[in-house]
């Protein structure tokens, strides 16, 4: 059943950072308020703090190669049951369906960091989509409130 | 903003790093120097103590892994003491409580190293 309009309320949050990681700990203290805001529980609120922080990590290394003139796009949907994340860049584009999980002994031998962050955030997170199109890549991540 | 330190000491000649603050892609650069300046000065029975650390985001378990087989090989370990649970979760997700001693306090971790000591 479609509930009535009036509790489909959606709020929108909008932040735009330079791509920097120095801008990180702002980004996350933006999707903490909001979630803190809009009654998601502690536990969740972590969950979503990180994978928003390794996302945009992701962005400013790996799309933009830490070039500060780039602009990431972070956008909060809340609605009654979930909040979905938005994530926006025009670097080089980056799915996340393409990454295993890491082989953490493998990498230690190797000496190799890297591919944690896209395990976490599919841990963390209940749906992760990418996209891209006209040279725009954008990663949807949702997390139920439930 | 600065949100992330590293205090240095010693406890019954083990080398103690304390975290404090948050351990992100931006922070993880002072983590590395510390241990590299250890690793350097051929300090190998290193403790990380994260009783003050609020956050940590895979960049900081990173350092971890770059270093811990330089470590090792010159005969020493770094163990991994006082987590919260959030900290612990990250750990613990990709897999390093089977690759990394990860204790309760630094008492626990100073015993484990004398006992492989002997």
């Amino acid at each position: 059943m479609k509930c009535p309009d009036s509790l489909e309320k959606t709020s929108t949050y909008i932040k735009k950072i330079q791509a920097s990681t120095e801008n990180l700990a702002e980004v996350r203290e933006f999707v903490s308020k909001h979630a803190s805001d809009h009654g998601f529980s502690k536990k969740n609120i972590s969950d979503i703090r990180l994978a928003v922080d390794e996302a945009c990590t992701n962005i400013i290394k790996h799309a933009y190669n830490y070039d500060k003139s780039k602009v990431v796009s972070i956008e909060l949907e809340f609605n009654n049951n979930q909040l979905i994340v938005v994530l926006s860049d025009y670097g080089i584009g980056f799915n996340p369906d393409s990454y295993e999980k890491p082989n953490i002994p493998e990498q230690i031998k190797l000496k190799k960091r890297g591919g944690m962050g896209v395990h976490l955030i599919r841990n963390l997170m209940d749906k992760v989509v990418y996209q891209k199109s006209d040279g725009k890549n954008i990663l949807y991540m949702k997390k139920n409130r439930n | 903003m600065k949100n992330f330190k590293i205090d240095h000491r010693t406890n019954n000649g083990f080398e103690v790093l304390d975290l404090f603050g948050e351990l992100d892609a931006h922070t993880a650069s002072e983590l590395e120097d510390a241990l590299k300046q250890l690793i350097s000065h051929k300090k190998s029975n290193i403790i990380v103590n994260f009783q003050q650390l609020e956050y940590i985001a895979s960049a900081g378990l990173g350092v971890f892994m770059a270093y811990i087989e330089d470590v090792r090989s010159i005969g020493g370990d770094i163990k991994l003491t006082n987590m919260n649970d959030k900290v612990f979760n990250v750990f613990d997700l990709l897999g390093f409580p089977t690759l990394y001693d990860i204790m309760d306090d630094e008492a626990s971790a100073i015993k484990k190293f004398l006992n492989e000591m002997s």
